[in-house]
């Protein structure tokens, strides 16, 4: 790779260059600086347009979910007529909905649901593919090579593939906690399976495979005198990797904890697939009924501020956690094209 | 005596029984209980849904069936047959493979442009790519809702700034030969990811390189086909394989904009991914779906193959001998 920069031989000394042009040197340097500061601006001139092009569909989404019925369409760069379509005391029908008035539907909830459902699947996933990625960096054991490229050859495999058998088994582990409400004593265990919230997050206490090889190749990162040291001063294995391991591995932390809640927050399918009751719908499959609820192409009622309003409240928690969580966003994305 | 055993080879422990010693260290079973909730869920959320999703395959497993009124019947190859014989599969494998062909090179170009302008941005490429990251992180749902209003054929904005403009806006949302480069487009709006992916690479290409290429007197196209290109080849690559495995898989902006109660169900927009979904959950079909998942599965690694294959010849591996 080296010799790329060594091809060209130094001049000999006493040879010279091509003949310079006459144009004298500082006005040349002028000329140069000019045509400089152009292309400069030039380039800030196309990238500020092509910053309103990627703005421009934020701004008319939040414009819109400020206007009032029939004025969503205007396409008018601030609401004419100002509404506020989030809150109110419900009115029936022929007048314009609003967001967390309507009947049936319990944003609320379905935000709530999703905060929670995102924060503890992504603290389970963070926490338990640490352990399984701070095993496969550190330590040695009979089967590691095999059991890793397994857990590699996972990735590969669409969710389609396991999708259904999924959904059958938590349909009979519904069934056995519905009969069997009372087996274990006085009634306490609840109902797990379709119908209920726990396929959307309980998979997450088993950590994920994309999840494990990036913190992995984390791990493999720090000198492994660390942990050496920290089991001379008698640590066990499990203090070893909760004093030295996490604290020091805790940018790839945020990253999978971060994109575990974007991940949730993204997904559809499967509440679709699991979810029944509205009241325990999370925000997604909530705003996605709201559409087809209120588009007037399904028979809706035409609302359009409503779902322009819900859309707003969808994708405003993602737009807070990319700011606050700027640097890792961009930091493990950048990782994965690396590492890969 | 001790010099005979020295001047032998010692016959230790046969390899097998090496491998096997390992198993009576507590490191590795220490090791086993820090993998063991990835191994428990790869058995029973993967493993085993796998060979009961081959065994569905071929079986009619059906409403019937989770409801327990019927047995299951194998029906040997009949779900398979039916992939060729269901006329909604192959259209719906067409466009899919159409929505793939357009959105990951138009995805991939329009991102490496971004991230070759921010190059040259100097101190503002923080700020800008920061702005052309935001559209990444909207979820698709509201993806899907976008791409309605916004292309809608009559009073979209889109439609409108293109009418102003002179050009005929085409009906996006309702026209069959314009829903999937909507739904294409909207995903290059949101290509910031990719766009960062890349925008690393290109950091990561050194300095010399191009001043040596500059010395040689190259072109800026020959600086960017035979410096940048190879030297971000694998970035590129990964981002090709992601993507082109996303797009197989495309879902849920679909979904959202034309399928569910309130959609207008357009078979232009019939997704492989959608149908399968509908045959499994809305159809109650699961053996005919978990045929289809199979033969997702198969496209997906033959597609993954054929990239790896191809892409020997063009990605550069610093360090490696491969060139």
């Amino acid at each position: 790779m080296s010799a790329v920069g060594q091809e060209r031989a130094p001049l000999a000394p006493g040879t010279t260059g091509p003949i310079p042009t006459v144009v004298p040197a500082r006005r040349r340097r002028a000329r140069r600086f000019q045509a400089r500061w152009i292309t400069k601006l030039l380039l800030i001139l196309v990238l500020i347009g092509l910053s309103i092009l990627f703005l421009y569909p934020f701004e008319w989404l939040v414009a819109a979910a400020f206007k009032p019925r029939g004025d969503t369409f205007d396409n008018s760069f601030l609401p004419h007529n100002w509404a506020w379509n989030f809150t109110g005391k419900y009115i029936p029908s022929p007048a314009p909905q609003r967001l967390f008035a309507i009947p049936g539907a319990s944003v609320g909830h379905w935000m709530w649901n999703s905060v929670w459902i995102s924060v503890l699947g992504a603290a389970l996933t963070t926490f338990v593919s640490a352990c399984v990625a701070f095993a496969f960096a550190y330590f040695r054991f009979p089967l590691r090579n095999f059991l890793f490229g397994v857990l590699l050859a996972t990735m590969m495999l669409p969710g389609e593939v396991t999708m259904i058998p999924v959904y059958l088994l938590w349909n009979h582990i519904g069934k056995f906690t519905l009969n069997h409400h009372e087996i274990f004593g006085m009634g306490i265990v609840p109902h797990i399976g379709t119908g209920t919230q726990y396929p959307l997050w309980v998979p997450n206490a088993f950590g994920s495979a994309f999840y494990i090889f990036l913190q992995r190749q984390f791990f493999l990162g720090i000198p492994r005198d660390y942990f050496e040291a920290a089991r001379m001063d008698g640590d066990s294995y499990f203090s070893m990797f909760r004093r030295i391991a996490l604290p020091l591995a805790k940018p790839a932390l945020i990253v999978t904890f971060i994109f575990e809640i974007q991940a949730k927050w993204f997904d559809l399918i499967t509440p679709l697939i699991y979810l029944r009751d509205q009241a325990t719908f999370t925000a997604p499959l909530g705003m996605k009924i709201l559409f087809d609820r209120f588009n007037n192409v399904g028979g809706g009622e035409g609302d359009f501020q409503v779902i322009m309003a819900g859309t707003l409240l969808l994708v405003l928690p993602m737009v807070i956690l990319f700011a606050v969580f700027q640097k890792y966003f961009i930091r493990g994305i950048a990782v994965q094209g690396t590492k890969g | 005596m001790t010099s005979v055993t020295l001047n032998r080879i010692a016959p230790g422990p046969s390899r097998a029984r090496r491998w096997l010693s390992g198993f009576r260290e507590r490191e590795t079973w220490i090791a086993y209980l820090f993998i063991s909730p990835w191994v428990f869920g790869f058995v029973v959320l993967t493993l085993g849904p796998m060979l009961f999703s081959l065994y569905y395959s071929f079986t009619n497993y059906g409403l019937q069936q989770i409801a327990g009124l019927e047995p299951t019947k194998t029906v040997g190859l009949h779900n398979y047959r039916q992939l060729f014989d269901d006329p909604k599969i192959a259209s719906s494998l067409k466009n899919t493979f159409i929505y793939t062909v357009m959105m990951v090179p138009g995805k991939i170009i329009f991102a490496l442009a971004l991230a070759m302008l921010l190059m040259r941005a100097g101190k503002a490429a923080g700020f800008f790519r920061t702005i052309f990251y935001i559209p990444h992180i909207t979820p698709p749902v509201a993806i899907g809702v976008l791409l309605i209003y916004l292309f809608n054929g009559r009073i979209g904005i889109i439609d409108v700034g293109l009418r102003h403009i002179g050009l005929p806006g085409p009906y996006w949302t309702t026209d069959p030969s314009w829903i999937k480069p909507s739904i294409a487009l909207m995903d290059i709006w949101a290509c910031g990811g990719t766009m960062v992916i890349l925008l690393a690479a290109l950091y990561g290409v050194p300095q010399h390189l191009y001043e040596a290429a500059a010395m040689d007197g190259a072109s800026h196209w020959r600086r960017f086909k035979d410096v940048t290109l190879p030297m971000i080849s694998p970035a590129l690559f990964f981002c090709f394989i992601i993507l082109t495995l996303a797009g197989l898989q495309q879902f849920t902006q679909a979904y959202t904009a034309y399928y569910g109660a309130g959609g207008t169900q357009p078979e232009a927009a019939l997704f492989y991914a959608i149908y399968l979904f509908r045959n499994a959950f809305e159809f109650f079909n699961m053996g005919f779906a978990s045929a289809m998942a199979w033969l997702l599965f198969a496209i997906s690694m033959v597609v993954t193959v054929i990239n790896i294959t191809v892409s020997r010849r063009f990605v550069f591996y610093q360090g490696s001998a491969r060139g």
